[in-house]
C-alpha cells in the first residue's frame, strides 16, 4: 500500500525538485510566468470541473481509454513473457502527446492566453498542439528543427492544414533541442498573450510534474485493464524515452507497486560510445542544467551540450525529464538503450506479426521487449507502451531499408 | 567593497554614469578578444561583461548566439575565459570584470572549483542568466561568500511583489532588462523604461544599469541618464562579427562611452 514516507509518488518538492533534479533554471523574465502557471495548475489539480472537462475530451475527442492489447503472435514467436501493448497510438492524432496538450490548453484558456507556442521533434507534439488549438480557435506557432522538418515532412503538412505556423529552426543541428531554445526565446519576447505548451516531462517546474500528471492516464488505464485481463499487476512495464513523457505517464501509477519492474528505453543511435552518436542521456551523459531543469545531459568536459543522434526525431534530445534522472539514481527504474538498427528490426517485426505499424519511438521499446521476452517465463506479464503510430516514419524507414518510394508506383 | 562598488562610488562622486560593455570571450578567437578586452578601459569602459560561451543561450538573440558559436569553434572554454580574465588583470587592477553567461559550464566545472579560480583570476561579478532567486543556493550565496558580486537581472515582468526577492541577494548593481525579449532585439523604449527604473531605485540603493536593445551613442546617452549606467553588447559584437579590426571596434566603443559619459 502507499506509505507516504516510502512513496515514490510524492515528488516534486515545493522547489520543483525530484531529489537533486528538476528546479526552475530560467531567466528572470520567465519566472513570474512559470510561477503563475504553477499557481493555476495547483488549483486545477484538485478542481473537479477541470478534470471533468479533461475526461470528457479524452473520451469523445481523443478516444480514450486506449485498449490494452495482447500481442498474441509476437508473444508466441518470442516464446516467453506474455506481451501486452498499451495502444496509445490509436489516440486522435496518432500518439500519446494529445493527452498532455489538452490539459495545458485548458489551463491556457483559463489563464486568458490566446497564442500557443510549442516545440516539436518528430512532429507528434506539434500536430497535437495544432489540433487542439484548431479545436479551440487559438493561434498556434510550432518551432521545429530544420533537420526534423525535412525528415518528418508529413507532420509538417498536417500542422499547416490545422492552421499552425511552423517555424523551421536552423540554429545548432536543427533538432528538438534547438526548437526548444527558440520556443523559449519566443516566450520571453511574448510574455503577455503567449502560453508555452511543452511536449515532454522536462523544462522548469511545474512542467515535468504537470505533463506527467496529464500523461498518467496511460498508466492508470493500463493498471485497471491488466487487472481486468489477468486479475493482477504486470511484472514488467516498458516504454521508450526521449524527454520521457509517454514513459512517465505509464510508469507513474506503478511507482509504488514495488514488484513491478520498470524499464525505460533510450535511443542508442549508432551505439552508446565515446563518439556520442546516440541520445542515451542516462547511459552516456552526466548531470547538468539545460532548458530550465537539472537532469542528465549529453555534454562535453566544458559543460557544452552535445547534439544527440537518433533515427527517431522524437528521441533526438540530449536530455531527459528530471523525474527519470531521479528514478535512475535511486534505482526504482532501470534504463537501457537500443540502437537504430535494433529499432528498425522491431519496427518490421511489429508490422509483420501484429499488423501494427509502430512509430520509431516505441519501436525502441519493442526492441527491448524482443530482447528480454524470450528469457522470461510464460506467466511473466509485460506492458509496453505503443505510444505512437508509424505513418509519419514510413519515409525514414524506406530510406533506411534502401527503398525509393517511387519503386512502388 | 568590491571593485564594482569602488567603480560606482567613484563615478557617482564624479557625477558620471557607468558605461558597461559586453564582449564574448574567445570571439572571434582568444587573442582577438583579449586584445579588444585590454583596450576597453582606455576606450572609456567602466565595467567589462565578459561573455561565457554556451551552446544553448536561450536568453540571447542571434548576434550573441553566433558569437558564442564562433568562440566555441575557436576552442574557447570556461578555463580559457578565466585565463583571459587573469591575463587582463596583470595590467589592469581597477576595471571590474563581470562574467556573464549560463550555469551549465560552471556547474560542470564544480561551483567551488570555479569560484576559487574566479577569485584567483580577479573576477568581480557574475551574471548567470538562468539562475533566478529561487536557485540562490546554487551559486549566488556561495559567490557572495567569497566576495564575488552576484548581479541579477530585473525585467518588465518583475512586478512589485517580486522585486524585493530579486534584490535580496543581489550585490554590485542591478541590471534592468529594458524589454521582454532576447539580447540584440528591438530598440529599447524610453517611455517604458523610465518609470520601471524609478520604481527599482525606490526599492534599493544599488546602482541600476540598463541594457538590452541599446545600439547607438544617442541611445547610450539616453538610457545612461535614466539610471546609473548603460550596457551595450550586441551592437559591439556585430562589429566583431563582421571582421572589424580591434582598433576599429574600440573606436566605436569610444563613441558609445563618450556619449554615455556626456
Amino acid at each position: 500500500m502507499n506509505d507516504l514516507f516510502n512513496s515514490f509518488m510524492t515528488g516534486p518538492d515545493e522547489n520543483g525538485r525530484f531529489g537533486d533534479f528538476g528546479g526552475r533554471f530560467v531567466s528572470e523574465t520567465l519566472m513570474p510566468l512559470i510561477l503563475a502557471l504553477e499557481e493555476q495548475y495547483e488549483h486545477a489539480k484538485t478542481d473537479d470541473t477541470f478534470w471533468a472537462e479533461m475526461h470528457d475530451l479524452w473520451t469523445h475527442y481523443v478516444g480514450r481509454p486506449s485498449p490494452l492489447y495482447h500481442a498474441e503472435r509476437l508473444t508466441e514467436k518470442l516464446g516467453g513473457a506474455k506481451i501486452y501493448l498499451k495502444r496509445d497510438e490509436l489516440n486522435h492524432t496518432g500518439a500519446h502527446k494529445i493527452n498532455n496538450v489538452l490539459g495545458q490548453i485548458i489551463l491556457a484558456r483559463r489563464m486568458g492566453k490566446t497564442r500557443i507556442i510549442a516545440e516539436t521533434g518528430a512532429g507528434q507534439h506539434g500536430v497535437a498542439t495544432a489540433t487542439v488549438c484548431a479545436k479551440f480557435g487559438l493561434k498556434c506557432v510550432v518551432y521545429m528543427g530544420a533537420h526534423d522538418v525535412e525528415r518528418q515532412a508529413p507532420n509538417v503538412f498536417r500542422m499547416k492544414l490545422l492552421g499552425a505556423e511552423v517555424i523551421p529552426v536552423t540554429s545548432g543541428r536543427g533538432t528538438l533541442k534547438d526548437a526548444m531554445n527558440d520556443a523559449l526565446r519566443d516566450w520571453v519576447t511574448n510574455v503577455d498573450d503567449t502560453f508555452y505548451c511543452i511536449g515532454t516531462v522536462a523544462g522548469p517546474h511545474p512542467y515535468p510534474a504537470m505533463v506527467r500528471d496529464f500523461q498518467a492516464i496511460i498508466g492508470k488505464e493500463a493498471k485497471e485493464q491488466m487487472q481486468a485481463a489477468e486479475g493482477r499487476l504486470p511484472d514488467t512495464i516498458i516504454a521508450a524515452i526521449g524527454g520521457g513523457s509517454n514513459a512517465m505517464g505509464l510508469f507513474f501509477p506503478f511507482l509504488d507497486d514495488k514488484d513491478v519492474n520498470i524499464i525505460g528505453v533510450e535511443a542508442g543511435g549508432k551505439g552508446v560510445n565515446d563518439k556520442m552518436e546516440h541520445c542515451a542521456s542516462l547511459t552516456g551523459g552526466r548531470p547538468g542544467v539545460l532548458h530550465g531543469n537539472r537532469t542528465y545531459l549529453l555534454q562535453d568536459d566544458d559543460g557544452q551540450i552535445l547534439e544527440g543522434f537518433s533515427i527517431s526525431a522524437g528521441l533526438d534530445y540530449p536530455g531527459i525529464g528530471p523525474e527519470h534522472a531521479w528514478l535512475h539514481e535511486i534505482g526504482r527504474a532501470q534504463y537501457v538503450s537500443i540502437t537504430d538498427v535494433e529499432a528498425l528490426e522491431a519496427f518490421q517485426l511489429c508490422c509483420d506479426m501484429e499488423g501494427i505499424i509502430p512509430a520509431l519511438e516505441p519501436s525502441h521499446a519493442l526492441a527491448h521487449v524482443i530482447k528480454i521476452a524470450p528469457t522470461l517465463p510464460k506467466d511473466h506479464l509485460i506492458i509496453m507502451n505503443m505510444c505512437g503510430r508509424g505513418d509519419k516514419d514510413i519515409f525514414t524507414v524506406a530510406k533506411a531499408l534502401g527503398f525509393e518510394m517511387g519503386d512502388f508506383a | 567593497m568590491t571593485r564594482i562598488d569602488d567603480k560606482f562610488a567613484t563615478l557617482k562622486a564624479a557625477g558620471k554614469k557607468a558605461f558597461v560593455t559586453y564582449i564574448m570571450a574567445g570571439d572571434t578567437d582568444y587573442d582577438t578578444s583579449l586584445e579588444i578586452m585590454r583596450g576597453l578601459p582606455a576606450a572609456g569602459v567602466d565595467v567589462i561583461e565578459l561573455g561565457l560561451p554556451f551552446t544553448d543561450p536561450v536568453a540571447d538573440g542571434q548576434t550573441i548566439q553566433l558569437a558564442g558559436q564562433r568562440a566555441l569553434d575557436a576552442g574557447q572554454t570556461l578555463k580559457k575565459t578565466l585565463a583571459m580574465a587573469k591575463t587582463f588583470r596583470e595590467d589592469d587592477t581597477t576595471t571590474p570584470i563581470v562574467i556573464m553567461g549560463y550555469y551549465n559550464p560552471i556547474y560542470s566545472m564544480g561551483v567551488d572549483k570555479f569560484l576559487t579560480a574566479a577569485v584567483d583570476a580577479g573576477v568581480d561579478g557574475l551574471i548567470i542568466v538562468d539562475l533566478p532567486p529561487e536557485e540562490d543556493a546554487e551559486l549566488c550565496l556561495p559567490a557572495n561568500e567569497v566576495g564575488i558580486n552576484f548581479i541579477r537581472l530585473a525585467t518588465p515582468t518583475t512586478d512589485a511583489k517580486r522585486l524585493p526577492k530579486v534584490i535580496e541577494n543581489t550585490s554590485g548593481f542591478i541590471y534592468y532588462v529594458s524589454m521582454n525579449g532576447i539580447t540584440g532585439s528591438a530598440s529599447a523604449q524610453v517611455d517604458a523604461v523610465a518609470p520601471e527604473v524609478a520604481r527599482i531605485k525606490k526599492t534599493t540603493d544599488l546602482p541600476v544599469v540598463i541594457g538590452f536593445g541599446v545600439k547607438t551613442p544617442e541611445a547610450a546617452k539616453t538610457f545612461a541618464d535614466l539610471g546609473d549606467g548603460v550596457v551595450v553588447g550586441s551592437a559591439i559584437v556585430e562589429r566583431i562579427a563582421r571582421g572589424d579590426a580591434p582598433a576599429d571596434v574600440l573606436a566605436f566603443v569610444k563613441t558609445l562611452a563618450d556619449a554615455a559619459h556626456s
